[in-house]
C-alpha cells in the first residue's frame, strides 16, 4: 500500500523529517507516537500534499505510485485521507454541500457515476446516525461553531462517506471526552478491512485500547527511533519517550 | 511563494472569453465634444426639438463642472475630447424592422455571447434589447408584450414614440445637475432602454437589456427608463461585456426606475465589462448613476447587482423611499481581481412612514485589486418608523488585496431604526488544502467558497441569471490565492 523509504522533508529550510521508513500493507493498522514537535503532523502533511514543505530527498510509494509527484486533490481521490488535528471552518459552505461535492470528485476520478442528491442523502444518513451525530449538522457550515469533539466527528463522518483506502489520523482522539473516543473508535473500526490501512498519530494508550494497531513506531526528532508490536505502546505509557530518546542520541 | 499559491494565480489568468472584436461596418462620428456634436447626434437620432434642448442645457451644465475625485480610486484624468461619441453599425434607412435586416456580423457577435436574438432560439420568457456600441439592434418578443399593453423599445424610439412619458419622468430621479457623468450622459446619450407597464399588469415575461461595447475609442452612454405604473410588476434584467483592448474605454450610463403605488420593480444586472489585463492595462470604466424613486404608497425596488468586470466600478444604486410603507433593497456582489478597482453601495433615502431598507453587500476582493463599500442610510424627519438593516460581509483572496467600508448613517427621525453589521474574512490557504485534501481542486474550493459567501445574494437573482453569474464569478476569481 504505502512505502516510504528515507523521506527527509523540511519547512523554511528547517529539516523536520531526517529520514523516515515505513512500510504500510493494506489492511494493516500503524500508531505513531512521539513528543510533541516530533514531525508527526509534518509527515501527515507531506504524504497529503500539503504546500510550503519541501522535500529534500527520500520516496514514498502509494499503490505503486510516486505519491510525492502528485497533487493533493488527486492523492485524495486516489484514496489518501487525511483527519485533520485542527480541522478548519469554512463559512457559507454547507457539510453536506462539502460532502457531495467530495463525494462526487472522488467518484468521478475513478470512473464512476456522480450520485444524485436524493442517493446521497440516503447515504450520508445512514453514515451520519452510525456516528450518533445529529442530522442538523449537515446543513450548518463546515466546522463553523462546532466544538472541538464535533469537528471530530466530522473528520470521521467525511472519511466514512469517501471510503478511502489510506486513512491518515492526526490526534484525532485529542480533545474527546471517553463517548466521543468510543463513537469514533467505532467508526474506525467498522471501516477497517483488508484493503484499508490507517496510520494514526495518537499520544495516547487509551485510543489504542479501542482500535488495537499492529504495529507501534515512536517518531523523535524527525526519525522513527523505535518501532514493534501493540505493547511497545504501553511501555510508552508507562516510562514516557525519554528512556528512548537518549539512547538515540547516544547512538 | 509555495507551489499550490503559484498554481493558484496561474489559474487566475484566464481569458476574458467575451473579448473579441466584431468587425462591422459603421458609423461613427470623429471624437470630440462641443455644441455641434450634440445637434449631429439628436439629428442624427431623429429626435424630437424639445430633446435637443435638453441635451445642450445638460452639455452646458457639465461644462460648469469638475471631474470628481476620490479618495478610494486611482485613475488617470479622462481626455473627454478623444472619444467618439457616436458608434452603430451601417443600417438601411431608418433601422431594422426585422432581424434580417441587421448586420449578420453583429447577429454572430450576440450568438457569440450566448445571446441569441432570433425569437425561435431564445429562452422562453425573456425578452431582449440588444444595444451595441451607440444603438439598440434589436428588440426581440415585442408584439408578445404589445398584447399585455407593455411597451419596452430602444430610448430613441420612446423619444420620438412616447414624448409624453419621456417628459413626465425623463431626469425626474437623476436630474441633469445631479452629477457629472450623469451631466454627461444627459447630454450625449445615444440609447438603451425603455419601459413602460401600465397600471395592474403583471409584466408577461422578464425584460433584458444586453449592452456590448465593440468599436474602439467610443464610450457609451446609455439611458435607462423604466416606469411602473400602479400596482403593475416588472422584472428587468441586464447584461454587458466588451471587447478586450488596451486603452480604457468609459461607460457612463444613467439607470432611473420609478414605482408607482403598489408597484414593484425588480432590476437584476451582472456586469462583466472587460476588466482589463492583470497589469491594469486597458478595461472599462463604468461609472453609473442608477437611482429609484418609490413615488407611490407601497412600492417596491430590489436592486441585485452582481458585479465582476471593468476596470473601475463607480456606481451605487439607490432608493428613494417617497411613499408610504415603501421598500427598498440592495443586494450586491462586487468581485475585483488583478488591479481592478470598484467603489460601490447604495443610498437609501427614507421619506415616507414606515418605510423599509434592506442592504446585502458582498465584496470580494482578490490580487491586488481594491474594493470598497461605500453606503448611505438616511432617515427624514418625515419618515416616522423607518426600518434599515445593513450587512456588508468582505471576503479577501490573498493577502495584496484591500476591502473597506464606508457606511454613512444621517437619522432624523427619532422612532428609526438602523442597524449596520460589518465582517472580514480570507480564503485561507489551509482551507484550500483542506478542500483538496477532501479531492476539489483548487479552483473548485475557491468558487465554493466564494459561492457561499454570496449565497444570499445569488438567491435573489432570476434562475437563468443565478447560474450565469456563479459561472462568471468562477472565472474571474478562480484559484487567486497568492
Ligand atoms: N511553518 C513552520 N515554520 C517553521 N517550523 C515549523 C513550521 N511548522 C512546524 N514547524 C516545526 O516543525 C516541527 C514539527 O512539527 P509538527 O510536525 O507539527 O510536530 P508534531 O505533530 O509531532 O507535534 C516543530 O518543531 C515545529 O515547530
Ligand atoms: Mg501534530
Amino acid at each position: 500500500m504505502l512505502s516510504i523509504k528515507d523521506l527527509t522533508a523540511s519547512i523554511n529550510d528547517k529539516a523536520i523529517l531526517k529520514g523516515i521508513n515505513l512500510e504500510v500493507k493494506a489492511g494493516e493498522i500503524h500508531a505513531i507516537m512521539g513528543p510533541n514537535g516530533s514531525g508527526k503532523s509534518t509527515l501527515s502533511h507531506v504524504l497529503s500534499g500539503k504546500s510550503g514543505y519541501e522535500v529534500t530527498g527520500g520516496s514514498a510509494t502509494y499503490q505503486g505510485k510516486d505519491l510525492l509527484a502528485l497533487p493533493p486533490e488527486i492523492r485524495a481521490r486516489e484514496g489518501v485521507f487525511l483527519a485533520f488535528q485542527y480541522p478548519l471552518e469554512i463559512p457559507g459552505v454547507s457539510n453536506v454541500y462539502l460532502l457531495k461535492a467530495a463525494l462526487n470528485a472522488v467518484r468521478k476520478h475513478n470512473g464512476l457515476d456522480e450520485v444524485d442528491a436524493m442517493d446521497f442523502l440516503t447515504l450520508v444518513k445512514s453514515k451520519i446516525k452510525a456516528l450518533d451525530m445529529d442530522e442538523k449538522f449537515l446543513y450548518r457550515a463546515v466546522n463553523e461553531g462546532f466544538s472541538g469533539g464535533e469537528k471530530k466527528r466530522n473528520e470521521i463522518l467525511q472519511m466514512a462517506i469517501l471510503e478511502p483506502k489510506l486513512c491518515i489520523l492526526d490526534e484525532t482522539d485529542s480533545g474527546l471526552d471517553i463517548d466521543a473516543l468510543k463513537i469514533v473508535a467505532d467508526g474506525v473500526n467498522s471501516l477497517r478491512s483488508p484493503d484499508r490501512s490507517f496510520i494514526m498519530v495518537t499520544h495516547y494508550q487509551r485510543l489504542l485500547d479501542y482500535i488495537k494497531p499492529d504495529f507501534v513506531h515512536v517518531l523523535a526528532h524527525g526519525q522513527i527511533i523505535k518501532s514493534g508490536g501493540p505493547e511497545l505502546a504501553l511501555e510508552l505509557e508507562e516510562k514516557g519517550y525519554g528512556w528512548l530518546e537518549d539512547g538515540q542520541v547516544a547512538a | 511563494m509555495s507551489a499550490s499559491a503559484q498554481e493558484i494565480n496561474n489559474l487566475i489568468n484566464q481569458d476574458y472569453k467575451q473579448g473579441f472584436v466584431t468587425e462591422v461596418a459603421a458609423d461613427t462620428f470623429p471624437p470630440g465634444l462641443n455644441e455641434t456634436i450634440i445637434r449631429q447626434l439628436s439629428k442624427v437620432k431623429n429626435e424630437p426639438a424639445f430633446m435637443l434642448d435638453y441635451r445642450l442645457n445638460a452639455f452646458r451644465h457639465w461644462q460648469t463642472l469638475k471631474a470628481p475625485e476620490w479618495a478610494q480610486v486611482n485613475i488617470e484624468p479622462i481626455d473627454y475630447q478623444a472619444i467618439s461619441y457616436y458608434s452603430a453599425p451601417k443600417r438601411k434607412e431608418d433601422g431594422p424592422k426585422s432581424l434580417d435586416e441587421i448586420d449578420p456580423q453583429v447577429l454572430d457577435a450576440y450568438k457569440k455571447l450566448g445571446i441569441p436574438l432570433d425569437e425561435q432560439e431564445r429562452l422562453a420568457g425573456i425578452a431582449v434589447d440588444a444595444v451595441f456600441d451607440s444603438v439598440s439592434v434589436a428588440t426581440t418578443f415585442k408584439g408578445k408584450l404589445k398584447e399585455a399593453g407593455v411597451i419596452f423599445c430602444p430610448m430613441s424610439e420612446a423619444l420620438r414614440d412616447h414624448p409624453e412619458l419621456i417628459k413626465q419622468y425623463l431626469s425626474s430621479v437623476v436630474p441633469i445637475s445631479d452629477n457629472y457623468f450623469a451631466a454627461l450622459n444627459s447630454a450625449v446619450f445615444t440609447d438603451g432602454s425603455f419601459v413602460y407597464i401600465p397600471k395592474g399588469v403583471r409584466c408577461p415575461m422578464e425584460l433584458s437589456t444586453y449592452f456590448r461595447i465593440n468599436a474602439a475609442n467610443t464610450g457609451q452612454f446609455e439611458r435607462t427608463l423604466i416606469i411602473a405604473d400602479e400596482g403593475s410588476h416588472v422584472s428587468y434584467l441586464e447584461g454587458c461585456t466588451a471587447p478586450m483592448r488596451d486603452e480604457n474605454q468609459l461607460h457612463a450610463a444613467v439607470v432611473e426606475l420609478i414605482a408607482l403605488k403598489d408597484a414593484t420593480i425588480k432590476y437584476s444586472t451582472v456586469q462583466n465589462w472587460y476588466p482589463g489585463d492583470k497589469d491594469g492595462k486597458g478595461g472599462i470604466y463604468n461609472f453609473v448613476t442608477k437611482r429609484a424613486d418609490c413615488r407611490g404608497d407601497n412600492a417596491k425596488v430590489s436592486w441585485t447587482q452582481v458585479e465582476t468586470g471593468s476596470a473601475i466600478t463607480w456606481k451605487y444604486p439607490s432608493c428613494i423611499l417617497t411613499g408610504d410603507n415603501s421598500v427598498g433593497e440592495f443586494y450586491s456582489v462586487a468581485v475585483t481581481n488583478n488591479c481592478q478597482q470598484a467603489d460601490t453601495g447604495t443610498k437609501m433615502i427614507h421619506i415616507g412612514k414606515n418605510t423599509r431598507s434592506t442592504i446585502v453587500s458582498k465584496g470580494i476582493s482578490a490580487g491586488r485589486a481594491q474594493n470598497t463599500y461605500r453606503g448611505l442610510v438616511k432617515v427624514l424627519k418625515s419618515a416616522e418608523n423607518a426600518r434599515n438593516h445593513t450587512q456588508c460581509d468582505s471576503l479577501l483572496v490573498g493577502d495584496r488585496c484591500g476591502a473597506h467600508t464606508f457606511p454613512y448613517v444621517e437619522v432624523k427621525q427619532p422612532t428609526a431604526q438602523v442597524e449596520h453589521e460589518a465582517t472580514t474574512s480570507k480564503i485561507s490557504e489551509d482551507q484550500l488544502f483542506f478542500c483538496q485534501q477532501r479531492g476539489l481542486s483548487a479552483e473548485d474550493a475557491v468558487s465554493m467558497i466564494v459561492n457561499g459567501f454570496c449565497k444570499e445574494v445569488f438567491k435573489e437573482l432570476p434562475m437563468e441569471f443565478a447560474v450565469e453569474a456563479q459561472a462568471l464569478l468562477g472565472l474571474s476569481l478562480e484559484g487567486s490565492v497568492g
